[in-house]
């Protein structure tokens, strides 16, 4: 009798058990599909620690559907100096462009958009001037704040004309370094293609000649000395297919934590 | 439902349960994935501060800044703070999403009111010299009574959940750029970045010191037994010699 009982329990406890799971499985394969076709899963979402990823930035992207804009500050909380971190590059063309005050330097635009264009430092300073005081936090904990002068991203992309297809902003810069944006940041506000800090021409330690500038996000999304931009629709082919270079390092793509 | 009393150990678990507070199946399971959680976001932690072992009040700070204090460490970069950064924020959803468990399971079985909340009567200063006393002198209050926590148990319980816990996460928060972007208030609250770090640091402190004193006293009122009760929710035999 007692045999019966348990079995029969047993058999229950199995048949509900396999259904949850089941349901589990499936509502887990549904809250997938439904969060990549809203753009809520990041490139490393694989791993050990995509899990992790994927949380902070599917939720962070919900919180910040809207434009929220990073703190900005008065002139007399700039930092009285700012740390260098990232020398610049001593290979490649770069120390002969440094050294010729980047006169032949161009900007090349392309991939998934109407008119591939490439843009002089001249040209960027031409188009409309934004500024913003904002705070740098680098991941290693230090921070600073300073006013940078340049153009919005979103100014540059309309010029050439952003397909519908396109979903990522990649950038290249000449130290080998290389990270992407989803097109929320590509055309926050505060997303600049800098020239200037803190009044004066960028410095080389600092990214000269253009320096991308992300407020949302941790310093090392801030790429400095940048050499191309290309519009993808997937992060798949580019490179590791992990859109950045962070990740080979340890670091994450999205850097906004 | 009416065939499942004829089991004998599930009448003898029903009786038990009347007598002796046991800790409810979803306080175990949230205990354990939230220890689990406190050591990742511990050891990640302390990777993370590897690569700046400086603190400072404030807004800003940096190497060119005067720090309000160093930790004698080594500083490491480009190595302990890549996966740490991974590490503490996947065990930080995990805590959380453990620790808003618990709460929720906690309110509506009433775990807070009947076994945290303290008695009026207790309140009372004397009580809790009392109580501290009785701490300070290594005097035990009998097993009876240590089957309920005490008014000093209960007050730390409760600052460690609805104090501690909710400020290190907010102070957590406050250092990200995106949430604070939409949140500036978090930022603002401790007054600047640096000073909600420099806060987080503290407060990660207080609670691994919390942690040591919870453990030392598992320890003082019979390992075993509690550990076997947080487990399987049947506290072990209280045969200890005391």
């Amino acid at each position: 009798m007692s045999n019966i009982l348990g079995n029969s329990i047993s058999r229950r406890k199995l048949i509900t058990t396999g259904l949850a799971a089941a349901a589990g499985v499936a509502g887990l394969a549904t809250a997938e599909r439904v969060a990549k076709s809203y753009g809520l899963i990041p490139p490393d979402d694989g791993g050990i620690w995509g899990v992790g990823e994927t949380l902070t930035y599917a939720t962070q992207r919900m919180l910040m559907a809207h434009h929220s804009m990073a703190r900005e500050f008065g002139r007399s909380e700039i930092s009285k100096a700012i740390p260098v971190s990232g020398d610049p590059p001593t290979k490649g063309p770069y120390p002969e462009m440094l050294s010729s005050g980047f006169k032949g330097w161009r900007l090349p635009i392309d991939g998934l958009v109407a008119r591939p264009s490439s843009f002089s430092v001249d040209q960027l300073k031409a188009m409309p001037v934004r500024s913003q005081i904002t705070h740098q936090a680098c991941e290693e904990g230090w921070s600073f704040i300073a006013e940078w002068h340049g153009v919005q991203l979103s100014d540059v992309l309309n010029l050439v004309g952003v397909s519908s297809k396109a979903k990522f902003v990649v950038v290249y810069a000449y130290d080998g370094v290389w990270d992407s944006l989803d097109l929320a940041d590509a055309y926050h506000p505060q997303t600049f293609l800098t020239y200037a800090l803190n009044g004066d021409d960028l410095s080389a330690s600092h990214g000269a000649p253009l320096r991308l500038r992300v407020a949302r996000q941790l310093g090392y999304k801030s790429v400095k000395f940048l050499s191309r931009i290309t519009l993808v629709d997937s992060l798949k082919n580019v490179g590791d297919g992990k859109g950045s270079i962070s990740p080979a390092y340890g670091y994450s793509w999205y850097a906004g934590i | 439902m009416a065939d499942l009393t004829y089991i004998p150990e599930v009448a003898l678990q029903a009786d038990e349960a009347q007598t002796v507070p046991r800790p409810p199946l979803l306080v175990r399971f949230t205990h354990w994935t939230f220890t689990l959680s406190f050591f990742g976001l511990v050891v990640s932690g302390f990777a993370i501060i590897l690569s700046h072992p400086h603190f400072y009040w404030g807004e800003t700070g940096n190497i060119l800044t005067p720090p309000l204090f160093s930790l004698p460490l080594p500083t490491m970069l480009g190595g302990p703070s890549g996966w740490g950064r991974s590490l503490h924020f996947q065990s930080a959803w995990l805590a959380v999403l453990s620790g808003l468990l618990y709460i929720v399971s906690g309110v509506l079985s009433k775990h807070f009111r009947r076994e945290l909340m303290p008695a009026a009567s207790d309140l009372s200063w004397s009580s809790i010299r009392n109580c501290v006393a009785d701490h300070l002198h290594f005097k035990r209050s009998g097993l009876a009574a240590e089957e309920h926590y005490n008014v000093l148990q209960r007050l730390s319980y409760l600052g460690i959940v609805f104090v501690v816990f909710p400020f290190t996460i907010l102070s957590g928060f406050a250092m990200s750029p995106s949430i604070t972007s939409v949140f500036p208030w978090m930022v603002e609250f401790f007054g600047g970045h640096q000073t909600a770090r420099t806060i987080h640091f503290f407060l990660a402190n207080l609670l691994v010191l919390f942690l040591v004193v919870h453990v030392a006293m598992i320890v003082l009122a019979g390992f075993t037994s509690r550990m076997m009760a947080m487990i399987t929710g049947r506290p072990a035999a209280p045969k200890e010699t005391r």
